[in-house]
């Protein structure tokens, strides 16, 4: 019985692709941008049509349907063209071969629609599986880079480190500046680490429980903590909250945290040239032209 | 952006995307910058409650307005399990997590309007507004 459907499906499969890219063409409406062309789109359907029908004639083979895959994932589309453009196979051809059959009583419904799903569903099948494979495997990168960028450590000279914080705070990340801070300060022999947090969006209990504990710790291993980049916004946040923050040093930006820094570890910077000298020699070399 | 919508807790991230919605709704409304922070920070404790006391709930977000003024309603729900005593834990200090203990007092202090309900086993309700000024 399934073999006598797949004839029929195969002889009329020039119908079947009619009537399926009629219907699959009312997708494009809603759910691409204007940016994908028309040829791009038929092409593409066509080659659909024919990876599902490559499949059925060789009894289930997916190596066809992996590679057109790849092929839908690298261009981006969303997962439901493939679903939807199954289902609509499913029923397209369902239709075609009810309307073209003499005798329909339930049993031959019933082995019908047995034997279209099971061609389209391995298609359905390894498609999604493609498609979440993928998804998961970006994931999985993008959360190993993050966590890369998550607590990073600058030694910029001796005994000064610091640690510029960019973006959400959460207890993972917290856990991680702790042991980075440490590790760092021992490792670069650091005296003074600043901690800036400019780019930290917001500074609520939790991350300034966090930052105040780090400190503590940096202090135990006998360094001093200087808590740099705090916003306006964020100062006035954090004295509504009643965050004590007394025993923390702290300053308005980085390049005021490093000039303390430096103050701490006796040293400061000299400019070895007056300024004003190569501004006057500049003027007096363009009066002599 | 509908003028009233709801963000689920059930995931750490998830209070990241309550306080961006917050926020952007805040930004909408025309609140100054240190205002967006306050709100942005009431929800951050607020939704950190419910991820770490009820496991879940959610945050919801009305946009509101009278002929002389507009704000921003902000209401965190949950299915927890309930607080005992609520003088207690609207005191600065107090804390069963370890933590700073200035979450709910200090929601309090960002927000114009304060209101908690409890029920022991039923869950929590915290209703906050602040008005644009």
């Amino acid at each position: 019985m399934n073999s006598k459907l797949i004839q029929i499906a195969i002889e009329n499969s020039d119908t079947i692709v009619q009537m399926w890219l009629e219907k699959i063409d009312s997708l494009k409406v809603d759910k691409f941008s204007s940016s994908t062309s028309d040829e791009l789109f038929e092409n593409t359907n066509r080659e659909f049509v024919n990876v599902i029908f490559t499949s059925i004639k060789q009894q289930g083979s997916l190596i066809e349907v992996v590679a057109f895959s790849e092929k839908i994932i690298t261009l981006g589309w969303p997962l439901s063209y493939i679903t939807d453009g199954l289902q609509m196979f499913r029923r397209v051809t369902i239709d075609f071969i009810l309307s073209n059959s003499d005798q329909v009583d339930t049993s031959f419904f019933s082995e019908l629609l047995t034997s279209v799903d099971r061609w389209v569903e391995p298609i359905i099948h390894q498609l999604i599986n493609e498609y979440t494979g993928s998804w998961e495997h970006i994931l999985s990168i993008q959360r190993i880079a993050l966590q890369e960028l998550s607590a990073p450590l600058i030694p910029v000279t001796d005994g000064i480190t610091i640690m510029p914080l960019i973006g959400t705070i959460d207890t993972e990340r917290a856990k991680l500046i702790m042991e980075n801070l440490l590790e760092g300060a021992i490792k670069h022999n650091s005296e003074v680490v600043l901690i800036d947090i400019t780019g930290v969006p917001v500074v609520d209990t939790m991350v300034a429980h966090h930052i105040i504990q780090a400190a503590e710790a940096v202090r135990l291993i006998g360094a001093t903590c200087i808590l740099v980049g705090i916003r306006p916004e964020i100062a006035q946040t954090i004295v509504n909250l009643g965050i004590d923050l007394t025993n923390l040093p702290t300053k308005s930006s980085l390049k005021k945290g490093f000039t303390s820094a430096l103050e701490i570890t006796n040293r400061k910077i000299v400019d070895l040239k007056p300024k004003e000298d190569g501004i006057e020699e500049m003027i007096k070399s363009l009066q002599g032209e | 952006m509908s003028p009233h919508s709801c963000v689920k807790i059930r995931k750490e991230w998830d209070i990241v995307s309550a306080r961006q919605l917050g926020r952007e709704m805040a930004k909408k409304l025309g609140f100054s910058t240190v205002d967006q922070a306050r709100i942005a920070t009431a929800v951050s404790e607020l939704a950190r409650n419910i991820y770490l006391y009820a496991e879940e709930g959610q945050i919801c977000f009305e946009v509101f307005e009278t002929i002389e003024r507009k704000g921003l309603r902000m209401g965190a729900f949950d299915t927890g399990p309930g607080i005992t005593d609520i003088s207690q834990v609207m005191q600065d200090g107090y804390t069963t997590s370890g933590g700073l203990g200035a979450g709910l007092p200090g929601v309090k202090r960002l927000m114009d309007e304060f209101d908690i309900q409890s029920e022991i086993g039923q869950g929590t309700q915290i209703k906050t507004v602040k008005w644009v000024r």
